[in-house]
């Protein structure tokens, strides 16, 4: 929850990070579904989906509160489908979409977005790369002409291509390489996924990012922008059936070249050992260890798992009244901050993250004792009756929070259908979590968090010294 | 965590904040104590946002005593009236309950959400918390520690050091110079009988600005506003800020920090939002250095030549000084390169002005892109508590786009020599190659 900074006149970077997007899944889905309780008065929002005839999925979630539509398309790749040695190609794709066609060359879509006061943006996940604009209704059918033609029409020089990738390899610098923290969750994804590719970072490895190219881009891109491997999602003050008028008009004149297979990728063996790093950076002045554990993500779990999870991780680690924060920060004293989280969209099996900053004087061992000892209770006693209730009704709330974003909405609907969800799905999740019982979230801590499924990482501060060569090293 | 989702934040979106007048009707209510606000009755979703906020920020920590209204701002949610830290969180969570508390230099900040069926819980809760917080030992040593990691970690972050630095740096021996979260020393003097003294002078009803959006008639948010703020004093005991113009123009500092990609803050005087000339420079910076990907800084810095994920800038305005503030982040053996571009699209801008295609356009962006700023109730009711605070009227949704039309040619040219000719000061955080160091 961000306040508006008082006093500052423009130009917030957008950003979501992790854990929001996680829990604006849960929040989101809840809603979806929460039919009579959240939207009483308002049945809801009905909720379109159509396929064009080459194949192009379309979503219309209408919301008439201003004149105003979110257009996104999500296309079904992302990082995770990167061959080998190509790590960061479809992040770099993702900018690169930004340079023109033949139709529209270079910035006159960005140009024709800022002129009518729209935004714009894109992101890329293991699973998913989405485009959206946010304009002013009836600029929606020229949002999807521009994004139906650079579906097909990209044109790529390397005196575009060469620049962007100077850019993203600062971005890589922003993001990861000059965060200590950053380093360390990449650190603990690779060591975490033995098969499943998402121990690459999405946004590549250096050595890898340095040497792609115009060809790369463009190989991955005939590869997987197609009609039939993306969908559309339409959010706000629409009528439905003009929505699809609009969209033959556009995206249903590209032709659909080749099919799709399945997307099933290599997965994961069962872990059979717990795995410790640490990583030693001079600038670490806040210690802190984190970890991850392989569970079931929604697309993988069995009926039921993947919302005890969600419920467990809430319990667990969520806020001010969790196990973890009123066990170690305000009882034992021993930590400043701890906390839990869970990510259900992934198509293949995901993580389950803890997370614990010592406070002075403590050593991380020491807290790595009580995490587990936290967890063991859990796992040996199960949660009480009113803690059950108040995840419950926090995950129900906020999804009702969530209705009031638009784009919130529209992102949701877009991770639920390209991490292996469908709307359907979607419709019986508030009901599913409602039904999630002690028992269950109790069965979740004893099966899924067992330390052998699970890499620690540890953040330490190393002597200035080895600066140059600080290097993540394997604890055994 | 960040692991499955790489938001691309092309920089980006953002901000101009009005709404489009047929979506929205701004009621002004009083209270029956008589406290004011601004209402936008909107029943779509069941839920109630409000904003608010009390004149007397950081500025009025003591200069020994950093931090304090901020911790103030971290403990209100630790207790208070007859429930202890566990048992109002508790109540909260419960309910589903959002209460948060922010500061900045000028303003003590708070926004609520909640639920329209939990609605006089929340309004209750938030009343004690303004209005009997408890500041107990255990809890104020507990959010101690948690500053003073925040701290730490802060410490070696190139954003803050090179941010910190350039505050200290314009702002010397002024209130608007130190953190707002004060420093390591300045948090360990902090004890309750000051967040007591500052909660008796602050949080006041003549200092106070209100915003509701959502679930809710005039008539239940004034029972529910008063439940809230009635029982507050009627009037706040400030302390005076001295008006005060930014120091060190001209100058570059350095801090040396072991990172590869050097952080790079520079910034100028601004505009007041008074200013006969707010609008004119709002655009012309937006052209520079603004919220689109089409912006100068943006094309040269980043498009052209690859040298970062992102450069902006941005006019900000305080109640005692003005600034244009930007910032960047560019790999360490060119920014030197990166720190002269920027210098010389400025001064190109100071000395030619935009075109008069650059300013067709921009005007056409500010003028569009008000609504999607507002997206959400508590986005909405935040903005209106900034047109409260600015003093703009509660027609300035209706005026802005007139504001913006009357900015000629010949204002944006005259503006951007007024703000852009004097120079700037830089601090950077790295080890960047090929900047000078003024001292």
């Amino acid at each position: 929850m961000s306040f508006l900074t008082p006093s500052v006149a423009n130009n917030t970077p957008m950003s979501f990070s992790v854990g929001t997007a996680a829990r604006l899944c849960a929040a989101l889905l809840a809603w979806l579904l929460a039919g009579g309780l959240a939207l009483a008065q308002t049945q809801g929002p009905k909720v379109s989906h159509f396929t064009l005839d080459n194949g192009l999925d379309l979503v219309v979630i209408p919301d008439h509160r201003a004149p105003i539509i979110t257009h996104m398309i999500w296309y079904k790749v992302g990082a995770a489908d990167e061959v080998p040695g190509k790590s960061g190609i479809a992040h770099f794709l993702e900018h690169l979409m930004f340079k023109g066609t033949k139709k529209n060359p270079a910035g006159k879509f960005s140009q024709v977005v800022a002129t009518i006061g729209g935004q714009e943006n894109a992101f890329t996940s293991q699973d998913y790369t989405g485009y959206y604009q946010r304009v002013p209704k009836q600029y929606l059918k020229e949002m999807m002409d521009f994004e139906a033609d650079r579906m097909t029409g990209l044109v790529l020089t390397d005196q575009v291509v060469l620049p962007e990738r100077d850019v993203i390899l600062e971005e890589r610098n922003q993001r990861i390489d000059n965060n200590p923290r950053a380093k360390l969750g990449e650190q603990i994804d690779a060591a975490l996924y033995l098969n499943e590719p998402y121990h690459k970072p999405v946004i590549g490895w250096r050595h890898e990012m340095e040497q792609l190219t115009r060809n790369d881009a463009l190989a991955f891109y005939r590869k997987y922008y197609a009609p039939n491997n993306a969908i559309v999602v339409v959010a706000g003050d629409v009528d439905p059936d003009a929505v699809l008028v609009d969209a033959r008009d556009t995206y249903g004149k590209v032709p659909k070249t080749h099919e799709f297979a399945p997307r099933i990728r290599p997965t994961e063996p069962p872990p059979v050992a717990a795995r410790a790093l640490t990583l030693a950076d001079p600038r670490v002045e806040q210690p802190l260890l984190t970890r991850s554990y392989l569970v079931p993500s929604f697309a993988t779990a069995r009926a039921g798992v993947s919302e005890a999870l969600e419920v467990l991780a809430h319990i667990l680690g969520h806020g001010a009244n969790s196990r973890l924060y009123t066990a170690l920060v305000v009882g034992k004293k021993s930590a400043v901050a701890a906390s839990a989280w869970y990510d259900s969209n992934a198509l293949d099996m995901t993580s389950f993250g803890v997370y614990g900053v010592p406070a002075p004087g403590v050593a991380l061992p020491d807290l790595e004792k009580q995490i587990d000892e936290v967890i063991t209770a859990i796992a040996a006693d199960g949660v009480t009756a009113q803690e059950l209730e108040r995840a419950k009704t926090r995950l129900i709330a906020d999804a009702i929070y969530a209705a009031d974003s638009q784009i919130a909405l529209a992102r949701w609907y877009g991770t639920v259908l390209t991490t292996g969800g469908k709307i359907e799905d979607v419709a019986g999740w508030p009901a599913r979590i409602r039904r999630v019982t002690a028992q269950q979230v109790q069965q979740a801590a004893q099966r899924w968090l067992q330390k052998k499924r699970s890499v620690t990482g540890y953040l330490v501060k190393a002597p200035a010294a080895a600066a140059a060569a600080a290097k993540p090293d394997k604890r055994t | 965590m960040i692991r499955k989702l790489l938001l691309v934040a092309f920089l980006g979106l953002v901000a101009a904040w009005v709404a489009p007048a047929q979506a929205m009707t701004i009621q002004r209510i009083v209270s029956p104590s008589g406290i004011e606000a601004w209402l936008v009755h909107e029943s779509a979703t069941p839920l109630v946002a409000m904003a608010y906020a009390f004149s007397g920020g950081s500025a009025q920590d003591p200069a020994e005593k950093a931090g304090l209204a901020n911790f103030v701002s971290d403990m209100l949610d630790e207790g208070a009236g007859n429930l202890d830290s566990k048992t109002f969180h508790e109540r909260l969570e419960n309910h589903a309950i959002e209460m948060n508390f922010r500061v900045s230099r000028d303003y003590f900040t708070g926004s609520l959400r909640a639920l329209t069926e939990h609605r006089d819980e929340a309004f209750g809760l938030l009343h004690l918390a303004l209005a009997s917080p408890r500041f107990d030992a255990d809890a104020i040593e507990r959010v101690r520690m948690q500053e003073l990691s925040n701290i730490r970690r802060a410490s070696t972050s190139p954003n803050e050091i090179a941010g910190k630095l350039w505050w200290r740096t314009a702002f010397p021996g002024h209130p608007y110079g130190p953190p707002i979260e004060g420093e390591a020393d300045t948090i360990q003097r902090i004890a309750g009988g000051d967040m007591h003294d500052y909660v008796r002078r602050v949080f006041a009803r003549n200092a106070l600005k209100i915003a509701i959006v959502g679930d809710v008639d005039a008539a239940t948010a004034g029972k529910l506003i008063d439940k809230a703020f009635a029982s507050l004093p009627a009037a706040s005991d400030l302390r005076p800020v001295p008006q005060v113009a930014m120091q060190g123009l001209g100058k570059t500092l350095v801090t040396k920090v072991d990172v590869p990609q050097a952080v790079v803050d520079f910034g100028s005087p601004g505009l007041a939002r008074h200013d006969p000339d707010f609008m004119a420079g709002y655009i012309v910076n937006h052209i520079l250095g603004g919220g689109s990907f089409s912006s100068r800084l943006y094309r040269e810095v980043r498009e052209k030549r690859g040298l970062a994920y992102g450069v902006s800038e941005n006019l900000v305005w305080l109640r005692n000084t003005a600034i244009l503030l930007g910032g960047t982040a560019t790999r360490a053996d060119r920014t030197g390169d990166a720190i002269k571009i920027i210098e010389s699209e400025t001064k190109r801008m100071a000395a030619e002005g935009p075109t008069a295609e650059e300013l067709a356009k921009a005007k056409s962006y500010l003028k569009g892109a008000y609504a999607l700023g507002l997206d959400t109730s508590s986005k909405i009711a935040a903005q209106l508590v900034q047109i409260q605070l600015d003093d703009l009227g509660i027609d300035y949704i209706d005026k802005r786009e007139g504001m913006i039309d009357a900015v000629t040619l010949d204002d944006a040219r005259r503006v951007a020599k007024r703000l852009f000719g004097d120079g700037m000061l830089v601090t950077v955080a790295g080890e960047p190659k090929g900047v000078v160091s003024t001292e």
